[in-house]
């Protein structure tokens, strides 16, 4: 079996790294702050964390179902599209600030793109 | 629906209340302070079932293991026997050994321990009053031989605590202190790294203390401090900080009021603002705030935003009591 896109990445240790800088992106960012801005900042990073590990098809318990519960008060506060590709662009931009292989930040970005509908509860 | 048994009364648990809350409104006498899981002076021993995960969240093992909880934090979902802990248990009696005003509303309180205390300046205690009123207080020094802790009380308008350490508490008068909490103190592991330390009012004590513990231990990075308050007249120990910057050159204090008026001897501004605007990139730097709550979590947000890692930011706010 070859190695998974998340023991390539550099496993849990990457995944840290590249939260933080992800988490800061997004609170900077005016267009998507607001779904972010959540008091326990704690919470909000692991949450990150998980996403993250989700992209880099590392372990986590998602289901589709629990991505449609978690983010349907963001959906009631109008989370759309435009959200979504926002937050794709930080998660690219995150990894090429590690220098993350291009061919990698493709994977995992199709990862990622593979939550969209759930997220959107569409 | 469960029910909870304290004393040979038992009592039914409604959904999503706090044990606490039951037994408050069942006139239960209880310590309490925060209700928000931090000063666990609302401990209480479970004598049956092992308690809830989430009510022992903070506790140390040994306490876990014997069946200790949080009745803020603790909704029973089956039946449950508990008992207040003795007070031997969780409280040493120490004497009032000093009392001294700082400015014109926080009183510096000496406590004298007979027995040696284990603590970490910036820890907090929970004092206790005969009645039992409960309150929490950072410590504002590091271990000294004479076994004296000090505790900055800022008097606070309609404070039944405060205003009676203020007003008629006696020096030698014992009062009831816990074990040392929190998790907000130095750490000797790194002595070149950065500090920062941004305090509103009495949020001073624990940093003062942190500070103070950090040049004892040798710690050779920069350390700034920044303290803030509306007037000139809320600060306090500012010759005392202006001395320990004077003495240790990386040290860096920051002096600052924020209501308006132009005083040459402070900068002008909100403590943690001047921070930000100061310091150009808080990469691994080590990060300490203690203050207001609104203080604390904005600046928690500038600081991480500047580069600080979350696991480098200390925090303490203050621990008002929902009266």
């Amino acid at each position: 079996m070859s190695e998974s896109l998340y023991d390539r990445i550099g496993g849990e240790a990457a995944v840290s790294a590249a939260v933080e800088t992800f988490y800061r992106k997004v609170l900077e960012d005016y267009r998507i702050n607001r779904f972010f801005d959540g008091k326990d900042m704690e919470t909000q990073l692991a949450k990150q964390k998980a996403f993250f590990t989700m992209a880099f098809g590392g372990p986590n318990n998602y289901t589709g179902k629990d991505m449609r519960e978690a983010h349907a008060h963001l959906v009631k506060m109008g989370l759309d599209d435009s959200h979504f590709d926002a937050v794709m662009e930080h998660l690219g931009a995150t990894m090429q600030e590690l220098n993350v292989p291009n061919e990698l930040i493709a994977e995992a970005a199709a990862i990622a793109e593979g939550a969209r509908h759930d997220v959107l509860g569409k | 629906m469960p029910t909870i048994t304290i004393n040979g009364q038992t009592l039914h648990c409604p959904p999503q209340t706090s044990v606490l809350d039951i037994l408050l409104n069942a006139g239960i006498a209880i310590s309490y302070a925060c209700k928000k899981g931090t000063c666990h002076s609302c401990l209480l021993k479970s004598l049956d079932i092992a308690p809830p995960p989430g009510s022992q969240t903070g506790l140390k093992d040994t306490q876990k293991a014997q069946g200790y909880f949080l009745a803020c934090q603790c909704r029973p979902d089956e039946n449950m026997v508990v008992q207040v802990p003795s007070h031997q248990d969780i409280y040493v009696d120490v004497a009032i050994a000093g009392k001294k005003m700082l400015n014109s509303q926080i009183l510096e309180l000496t406590l004298g321990f007979e027995q040696p205390f284990d603590f970490k300046a910036g820890q907090f205690v929970n004092l206790q009053r005969g009645d039992g009123l409960t309150r929490s207080y950072s410590i504002a020094n590091p271990p000294r031989p004479d076994n004296t802790i000090q505790l900055h009380i800022r008097r606070l308008a309609g404070g039944k605590f405060s205003n009676w350490l203020h007003n008629e508490a006696q020096i030698g008068e014992k009062i009831s202190v816990s074990k040392p909490q929190g998790t907000c103190y130095y750490l000797p592991d790194r002595p070149q790294q950065s500090l920062l330390m941004v305090a509103t009012g009495s949020g001073l004590a624990p940093l003062a203390g942190i500070l103070t513990d950090a040049l004892a231990q040798g710690h050779t990075g920069p350390a700034y401090l920044f303290h803030g308050s509306r007037e000139a007249e809320g600060l306090y120990l500012v010759e005392a900080m202006r001395e320990l910057a004077a003495a240790y050159p990386n040290v860096n204090y920051f002096p600052c009021i924020s209501g308006g008026t132009e005083n040459p001897q402070y900068c002008s501004g909100r403590a943690n603002d001047i921070a930000i605007a100061t310091l150009s990139n808080l990469k691994n730097w080590r990060v300490y705030i203690c203050g207001h709550p609104e203080m604390v979590s904005q600046f928690k947000k500038q600081a991480f935003l500047k580069g600080a890692s979350l696991a480098d930011i200390y925090t303490d706010p203050f621990l008002l009591s929902p009266s």
